[in-house]
């Protein structure tokens, strides 16, 4: 996984509260069986004015001129500010896959859905949870000043504003150790192997009818 | 030392493999559901690594989301959701992972199969790629949705590396009436907290309404918890948990049941236990449900009118946004509105009792000429020949509804049946979301009941007064 330690970034204003991870990239994009592809459909019924299909060559279709996403500079924004409970819905990894694929690398709302939260951290985005106050006072600034780029700062647990002020997130260490140094999850944990072996054997003991 | 815990205490504590300096902790799977849509990257990041399987008879798999309902003796005709069915049957094949093929009876949503075949048990983890592994709550395990990341990680490791949730009570006093059901219930609890309510919770649901349930109601409602923002839902085993377990393929036998069972009766929140939120909802006054909107928490009683997004500020710009997709408009009632399309299936009703249930409602009756489509998808091959031996069969085709093979289907419309632009539909899904059933479509979500009385009428009526 790709490690994240700070990020300066064009900041798109999503002003969307429930952005469900359907609309994130619609079911029809989730037939691949690759881990790549899906940047190009990221919100695609938001972004396009017809129905997408999957393998399309998607630089000729109509797109939405109104969605933020579509207009410069905000396509090549890095951060996307956001309302609370982004990424509910379906636990399909492909939302933050094609985030990512896109160019975010940093969400920022007053609250995300518990899977999407955590698969954003598997793929080297950070989720930065704000109150809703700050978020407010987040789209007021981005929106009185297109193309403000913010700054992040992961280890400092610090979001820098293009005017200088400064606010303060937390992270849990859980996540932020593993997002810094971009840790294989599955390599920190088998070196747990011993200690997963020595409770298996317990449990084969303890509860065998699950081991028939 | 066991008193004051709840439920999910318990589990927790139960699968702790190790716990982390850093608040995190490594918990052991007892049960690893696979379908074909989150897998496939995770089986090839697994070779990538040149890692294998953790343990293989933990895991146990079937293709749902991207199957036909019909004409399944001809290979699928889409080929890039044949080549991802494939792609599992190899992946199984190659690690030796029981798969219950596409044409196998035993084939179904993956939420319906686990707890038919006795792979769901009371006391396990069980986790799956996909939100509404919810679910297996119903039986008191600790069932949770997962990334593909971390179905890589179960698969490699066994565990999957979390911090502890908070714990959520959904109290239910009171009893259902005749006509409303655990969908109405569980959206009614969707409506009153949001989707956003159980974020960060495992949630329980207990109290007399919740004893009174089936099995099968209750898997209903810990489906949707997940529609609630909880990952975890959670209902205490009792004699009709045990009941229904007992004799299933997976389920132990013998001695080994005798002590299974006994462990499993302790399956429940001590008197004491402390949770971090409790929500009381009277289950005696409610009256079946209808969501109007684009999200589960957008939800009205029958007989309501549809609320006026000038009357709740801080909702009012989404609820605009859901009435401009929707074609509706505040003030409406829901009797105003025709369903172009009916579906009754998915893993939240698509079990044997909400097929029986929409059939009674229907017998001798007629799809109305309004209705363009009344799709019936069971949740399994072995859902669908228990139907038939009732003649379920017949009562729907007689209706003129459409009698299909097991799948998710218009759930999500990831195979052939979905909605046409702007159309409506009355579903017995789990999701409203925009184009969720097919791109432009229009979902109402609905108890088995309500879904068969709209058939019928042509138009959203309250089943209580249909029947």
């Amino acid at each position: 996984m790709q490690a994240f330690t700070t990020l300066t970034g064009i900041v798109a204003p999503l002003d969307r509260a429930n952005v469900d991870t359907d609309q994130i990239i619609p079911k029809q994009f989730l037939k691949s069986i690759a881990r790549t592809g899906f940047g190009q459909n990221l919100f695609d019924e938001w972004r396009y004015l017809d129905e997408g299909q999957p393998g399309e060559d998607c630089s000729n279709r109509p797109k939405n001129p109104a969605f933020i996403l579509n207009q410069s500079p905000y396509d090549q924004a890095q951060i996307l500010l956001t309302r609370r409970n982004f990424g509910c819905g379906s636990s399909r990894e492909h939302a933050p896959w094609a985030l990512l694929e896109f160019g975010f690398r940093c969400v920022i709302a007053p609250s995300f859905a518990d899977i999407f939260y955590n698969n954003c951290f598997k793929n080297g985005i950070l989720p930065i949870i704000l109150s809703e106050a700050q978020i407010e006072s987040l789209f007021q600034q981005v929106l009185a000043c297109k193309g403000e780029k913010f700054s992040v700062d992961l280890d400092k647990q610090i979001l820098t504003m293009g005017v200088g002020d400064q606010l303060s997130f937390s992270v849990d260490s859980f996540y932020k150790e593993r997002l810094l140094k971009g840790l294989d999850d599955i390599g920190v944990t088998l070196e747990q192997a011993d200690a997963i072996r020595f409770y298996e054997n317990k449990r084969k003991q303890e509860r065998p009818w699950l081991f028939q | 030392m066991t008193s004051g815990q709840t439920l999910y205490d318990k589990l927790w504590n139960e699968h702790l493999v190790v716990q982390r300096g850093d608040g995190s902790a490594l918990i052991y799977i007892d049960r690893h559901l696979l379908h074909e849509v989150t897998s496939p990257q995770a089986f090839s990041g697994l070779k990538l690594a040149g890692r294998k399987p953790w343990r293989i008879d933990a895991n146990l798999a079937t293709p749902d989301h991207n199957v036909p309902t019909q004409d399944r003796d001809k290979p699928i005709v889409d080929e890039i959701s044949r080549i991802q069915v494939q792609t599992l049957d190899e992946n199984c094949a190659e690690w030796g992972i029981t798969e219950f093929k596409m044409n196998d009876i035993r084939q179904g949503i993956v939420h319906v199969i686990g707890p038919e075949q006795g792979a769901t048990l009371p006391g396990m983890t069980i986790v799956c790629g996909d939100s509404h592994t919810a679910t297996h709550g119903a039986f008191a395990a600790l069932a949770q949705g997962i990334g593909t990341s971390e179905v890589e990680h179960v698969l490699a490791t066994q565990c999957l590396s979390q911090q502890k949730m908070k714990n959520y009570l959904v109290k239910v006093k009171g009893h259902l009436q005749p006509g409303v059901y655990s969908k109405d219930l569980i959206l009614a609890i969707i409506g009153k907290i949001g989707t956003a309510g159980g974020n960060g919770y495992a949630m329980e649901f207990a109290g007399e309404a919740i004893s009174d349930l089936s099995m099968e109601a209750r898997m209903t409602l810990c489906n949707m918890a997940i529609e609630a923002g909880a990952r975890v839902g959670l209902i205490a085993v009792d004699d009709k948990t045990i009941e229904y377990v007992k004799g299933r393929p997976f389920a132990p036998q013998g001695e080994q049941w005798i002590a299974a069972e006994k462990y499993w009766r302790t399956l429940v929140s001590d008197a004491h236990a402390v949770f971090d939120c409790v929500v009381e909802i009277n289950a005696s006054e409610l009256i079946p449900q209808v969501s109007w909107g684009t999200s589960p928490e957008m939800v009205v009683a029958i007989n309501a009118r549809l609320p006026d997004p000038s009357d709740c500020a801080e909702k009012a710009e989404s609820w605009q946004r859901a009435y401009d997709y929707m074609g509706l408009k505040p003030g409406m009632s829901m009797n105003d509105v025709t369903p172009d399309r009916v579906f009754i299936g998915s893993c939240t009703n698509s079990r044997i009792e909400d097929l029986r249930i929409a059939a009674s409602v229907i017998k001798g009756r007629k799809k109305s000429p309004q209705v363009k489509q009344v799709l019936v998808v069971p949740g399994s091959g072995l859902v669908k020949q228990q139907a038939e031996a009732e003649g379920l069969d017949k009562i729907f085709i007689a209706a003129d509804f459409e009698w299909r093979e097991p799948g998710c289907s218009m759930c999500l419309a990831m195979n052939a049946d979905r909605l046409q632009d702007k159309e409506h539909c009355a579903s017995t899904s789990n999701r409203n979301f925009e184009g969720r059933q097919g791109y432009g479509g229009r979902t109402h979500l609905v108890s088995p009941a309500m879904a068969a009385a709209a058939a019928i009428a042509g138009k959203f009526v309250d089943v209580r007064e249909f029947i």
